[in-house]
């Protein structure tokens, strides 16, 4: 088995989860009866990242596209320097970190190999008929078993916090050039700029206490609940991202992949199902009290302690009691 | 501008799901289907987008016969007519599957611009738009927050969201697909009168012959992945349930937090 993994970096740093993909790359080839374990690394002055790379990890080589083409990620330069690379070599799989970046090229990547694509894998186990993958399907609330066909590469990408980054095993790997072309691999786009949503006006990462709203509140002239508790906790306001996609609250309150990570002593989630764009963001928090009318929601399995009812009945008694508690 | 719209109907996510008895898939009778909530705001831009510039938006779906009423209800919305691809033979595709059907039937017409959500509800694969922009050799952009067409149609002024809080601003040549994250506008509510005309708008239903496609390309036949089972995620080491009406569980629970948990 011939395995490549492909690392995302950011300004001469690993992304987080690319050490997760080493992690879950190595679990593979262990599991498939060994094989090679190949890193492919792309960007534009690299070269020290591409060292540190090579002398940490146990990896066959370390492949490194270090072009001005690709210092800004752009799919164009990303989808052509990957593509010849992958098609030379016809590795078995090719293990990403399940990134905004990586989701933004994959599926167009294996559409041009004539790749298969399996995204957003959490955990694998092996069976009488090979390989079976699991992934989380209808936001969170399943998990779908998923099994490979037909031959040729696989390109998987790996749910973050699925692997632990500690267990990707260190060494060392050879340090070699990408093959290919890489000034004809070139930027489909013109970047402009970056800029940051909403400001970040408000730090909910030094909260010591929050109460995050979700979904299940219903609208904007029902927050009052939350409100109120949040009130007498003396705690920050959040929020999942649906409630800030309905404008109910303003962007700054975003907890999960595309707004803050946050780790409390006390989050309530309030109506919130957790889906896992939520969940990455507060799975840290030391102690979860999850309030939701579906028993099924995903938000009970990371919570210490939960209360299946309507939140518009739970909230305000949990906000009187709080209230009672605070006077004794 | 002549825009595209991808759509998918999948699973009311706030409905109660159950395991099917074959454990294939869950239980989809008696189930509520909506829009996928992105292909919605994907569905919006477009007609805003096409309201602007004087075009038309002409909106696409995959699926069974249920689809139509995803599809119905985008007509009804504003779009000019829908194209539903429903042979048994496109269903139960991967990304890359139904990215291929979805591509022939929308490079068999000529559009300046391909809107879709960027991921399904459902099954979550995040990358069918991708594939139709490969297919067409167009650019495209994943979770895209903001769409401004250039004067005169070349050019698409794009907002990508990133992680940790930031946006990407990119100049795109058009056609290119965009693949619309959830929030990017407010979707608008069908009027009585859009309902109406919504019935005598065109619906196609193309077959695979005149799309071009082979059965074994497409569908489930066409697809490297195959969900074999699902399953409601062991709950074992999840919360302590705490049971009795309203008034009694916050009672306990607020005891909890003090004595047990102590973090209040």
């Amino acid at each position: 088995m011939k395995i490549w993994i492909v690392l995302e970096q950011k300004d001469g740093e690993l992304h987080r989860m690319s050490r997760e993909a080493i992690a879950a790359a190595q679990g593979l080839a262990a599991a498939t009866g060994g094989g090679s374990v190949d890193a492919v690394l792309l960007g534009g002055g690299i070269a020290t990242l591409a060292e540190k790379v090579a002398g940490g990890y146990a990896l066959g080589s370390v492949r490194v596209a270090d072009h001005p083409n690709l210092a800004a990620y752009t799919p164009g330069g990303y989808v052509a320097a990957l593509s010849a690379a992958i098609a030379a070599a016809a590795p078995d799989w090719v293990v990403f970190p399940h990134t905004y970046q990586s989701v933004d090229y994959m599926a167009r990547l294996a559409q041009g190999l004539g790749a298969g694509l399996l995204p957003e894998v959490t955990a694998f186990e092996e069976d009488a008929q090979g390989l079976l993958f699991s992934r989380p399907v209808l936001g969170g609330k399943l998990v779908a078993k998923v099994r490979v066909r037909g031959e040729g590469t696989m390109l998987l990408s790996v749910q973050s916090g699925a692997w632990a980054a500690e267990s990707a095993q260190a060494g060392s790997g050879e340090l070699v050039t990408l093959d290919g072309d890489l000034a004809a691999a070139k930027p489909d786009r013109e970047i402009l700029g970056v800029e940051e949503v909403g400001g970040e006006q408000v730090d909910l990462t030094k909260a010591e206490v929050i109460v995050a709203a979700g979904r299940g509140v219903g609208g904007a002239d029902k927050m009052g609940v939350i409100e109120d508790l949040a009130a007498a906790l003396g705690a920050e306001i959040a929020a999942s991202r649906p409630v800030i996609d309905n404008g109910w609250l303003p962007r700054d309150r975003q907890i999960g992949s595309s707004g803050q990570t946050v780790a409390p002593k006390l989050y309530i989630a309030a109506g919130i199902s957790g889906a896992i764009q939520h969940t990455v963001g507060m799975k840290g928090s030391a102690v979860v009290v999850a309030i939701n009318k579906d028993p099924g929601a995903p938000i009970f399995s990371l919570s210490n302690y939960g209360i299946v009812g309507d939140l518009h009945e739970v909230l305000p008694a949990l906000t009187k009691a709080i209230r009672r508690a605070k006077e004794l | 501008m002549r825009v595209a719209v991808c759509m998918k109907q999948v699973p009311d996510t706030e409905a109660r799901l159950r395991v099917h008895r074959d454990g294939s898939w869950i239980d989809e009778e008696d189930l509520a289907f909506v829009i996928n909530e992105s292909d919605e705001y994907a569905l919006e831009e477009a007609l805003r987008i096409a309201e602007k510039s004087g075009g038309e938006v002409v909106v696409i779906s995959l699926g069974p016969e249920r689809v139509k009423e995803a599809l119905r209800k985008g007509l009804a919305l504003g779009a000019a007519r829908a194209i539903h691809l429903k042979d048994e033979a496109f269903l139960g595709g991967d990304a890359l599957a139904t990215g291929k059907a979805l591509a022939a039937a929308i490079g068999k017409e000529e559009f300046d611009l391909v809107l879709t959500g960027s991921q399904s509800d459902d099954v979550g694969y995040g990358g069918t738009g991708s594939v139709v922009a490969g297919h067409l050799g167009w650019p495209h952009a994943w979770l895209v927050m903001g769409i401004e067409i250039e004067e005169g149609g070349a050019h698409a002024k794009v907002t990508r969201e990133m992680e940790s809080g930031l946006n990407e601003i990119l100049r795109i040549a058009l056609p290119a697909v965009f693949e619309v994250q959830a929030g990017i506008n407010h979707p608008r509510y069908a009027s009585l009168k859009g309902i109406m005309k919504a019935k005598r708008k065109p619906m196609a239903e193309p077959t695979l012959e005149e799309l071009g496609l082979n059965p074994e390309g497409v569908g489930s036949a066409g697809s490297r992945i195959e969900v074999v089972s699902v399953a409601f995620p062991e709950s074992g080491a999840g919360a302590e349930i705490i049971e009795g009406d309203p008034e009694e569980a916050a009672q306990v629970l607020v005891d909890k937090l003090r004595k047990e948990a102590k973090v209040l």
